[in-house]
């Protein structure tokens, strides 16, 4: 018999230990910023992008280790730059986006790569930003992601109705003097901020599906955006919870376990809602 | 200011072929203007030409006397075509006229009781008070567009511009929508409307502009729909015919959804 007081100690005997209590925090943390980001980037279909600026952004881990700057200053410039680099690339109108993208992502992912193999004593700690080790997360890391974090929560609070009427329908916003554009870019901007703060919870190589899978799963069940927010942080913490969890008493690896209770939830919320979502398409 | 809208010399290309040519018209304050031509001829260019949506090469637009700048773009609603819309998106029909008001919201500002009240005003006279909170995806066709009026009028727009807003929608409806537009037209707003349907712009509008890349006419409907401005519009793609009297125009093989 499993008694209340049984379940309350598993909960509570890692929390004795700090980088239990950490872990914990930043995940959260982080899985509440990917809910909110993530909800835009289901719906706008930003997952490629959202992915290539992960990837990106390794390339300026790299740098900003060799140099002894701040890790998480350089992922953010090199996601920031490869995201205006897009742009820029593709609105010259001779390559597509898609194309821009998966030039400019691979170039910097491998730049990162290039310069971890020439310093060998270092690559095991790198490893930590491709695959995720959230309980290596130090205070000061913390501090990082917290502070990332409420510059990300602010920002799309300060502009959620112009952000919500861009995402929609562009066009009429445009034409009703709302700065679409600009918006864009902002939400690209947001979207570098959040991955980089998401980039040692769970690893550059699973940041996307802390953006996409919880967002998805919302969106299954939601038909309002705030609703499908909501939704998706709630999913997206419970899975972080959950998947730390259970890396501590099985010994997984952490940023995996949260990434396949993510998945996990996604498949029984399609398998619950398979019929509410046909409906949907046929209405529309 | 009696004037709407004023276009002058407007010209617009798309990678080096030419839109619109020369495109000089203007419509009253409280006018209901038609849009008809044949496919390709510019018609959703020209909105979206007044709207700065797409540059043009040449000419000037001018919207209630004044350039098109941030606030003359607030009392201009535009309704776009159905195909540049996600209708799976997660928002009600309320969420989308509530759009209507961010145009004047600040940022950090939540809706104030006078944007509500604005937007359910808006929906009462679309007739969609009742299906508020239906998801924008769950809604028709037609109840689709009145919807997007809603968020037009909510936005307290003067002018109504409208791309195609009955293709792809059934008759009733269409007639709702006509009359809908009338009774904005009657509250002073300015009305544009792109169209096939002639027919329906010959019985209600009081302007009918016919266009294929230049202005082939402005007028009275029952003056621009002669059959040699209609031949000259629509090439050898429209059948004119006489049938007891009464005229009626044949386009041949059309899609309907392009413009």
């Amino acid at each position: 018999m499993v008694t209340p007081n049984i379940v309350v100690d598993y909960l509570l005997a890692p929390l004795e230990f700090g980088f239990m209590q950490r872990g914990l925090l930043a995940s959260v943390l982080v899985a509440t910023i990917c809910g909110i980001l993530g909800s835009f980037v289901v719906l706008k279909r930003l997952a490629f992008i959202g992915d290539a600026l992960a990837h990106a952004s390794f390339g300026g881990v790299a740098l900003a280790f060799v140099l002894g700057a701040n890790i998480y200053l350089g992922a953010f410039v090199f996601a920031l730059a490869t995201a205006l680099g897009i742009g820029a690339i593709s609105q010259r109108g001779r390559v597509s986006s898609d194309t821009a993208i998966g030039v400019l992502f691979s170039g910097t992912f491998a730049l990162g790569i290039l310069i971890i193999s020439r310093v060998e004593s270092y690559t095991t700690d790198l490893f930590g930003y491709l695959f995720g080790d959230v309980l290596s997360i130090t205070e000061s890391d913390l501090w990082t992601i917290a502070a990332l974090g409420l510059v990300v929560l602010a920002l799309v609070g300060a502009f959620y109705r112009q952000l919500l009427f861009v995402a929609f329908d562009p066009t009429v916003a445009a034409a009703t003097g709302i700065p679409a554009r600009a918006l864009e870019y902002l939400l690209l901007a947001l979207l570098g901020a959040t991955i980089v703060t998401a980039i040692q919870a769970v690893g550059i190589v699973m940041v996307v599906a802390l953006l996409v899978t919880p967002a998805a799963t919302a969106y299954l069940f939601t038909s309002r955006f705030h609703h499908m927010i909501l939704a998706s942080v709630v999913v997206g913490a419970f899975s972080a919870l959950l998947g730390i969890y259970l890396s501590y008493y099985l010994d997984l690896a952490s940023g995996a376990a949260i990434i396949l209770v993510a998945t996990a939830l996604f498949f029984v919320t399609l398998a619950l809602t398979g019929r509410k979502l046909s409906a949907r398409r046929v209405a529309s | 200011m009696n004037k709407a809208l004023e276009i002058k010399n407007l010209s617009v290309a798309y990678n080096g072929r030419p839109a619109l040519e020369g495109i000089t018209f203007s419509v009253p304050k409280g006018a209901m203007l038609g849009v008809v031509g044949p496919n390709g001829g510019g018609k959703s260019t020209l909105l979206k030409a007044m709207l700065g949506l797409v540059r043009p090469q040449t000419g000037t637009v001018e919207i209630l006397g004044r350039w098109v700048d941030r606030r003359v773009r607030k009392l201009v609603g535009y309704v776009p075509q159905r195909e540049d819309v996600d209708w799976n998106f997660p928002v009600s029909a309320f969420d989308v006229a509530m759009m209507g008001r961010v145009p004047s919201m600040r940022p950090f500002r939540r809706p104030t009781a006078r944007d509500r009240e604005l937007v359910w005003e808006a929906l009462k006279t679309a007739g969609m008070e009742r299906l508020a909170d239906t998801p924008i995806g769950g809604l028709s066709g037609g109840q689709q567009q009145r919807v997007f009026l809603a968020r037009a009028l909510a936005q307290e727009a003067q002018v109504l511009l409208l791309d195609e807003p009955v293709s792809g929608v059934d008759a009733p409806s269409q007639h709702e929508i006509f009359d809908l537009l009338h009774r904005l037209q009657g509250e002073g707003k300015t009305v544009v409307v792109t169209t096939h349907d002639l027919s329906c712009v010959a019985e209600r509008f009081d302007l009918a502009l016919l266009l294929n890349r230049r202005v082939i006419s402005l007028g009275k409907p029952e003056e621009v729909f002669s059959p040699e401005l209609l031949n000259e519009a629509y090439q050898s793609h429209l059948m004119v015919l006489e049938i007891g009297g009464r005229t009626v125009a044949v386009e041949d093989g059309n899609p309907k959804h392009r413009g």
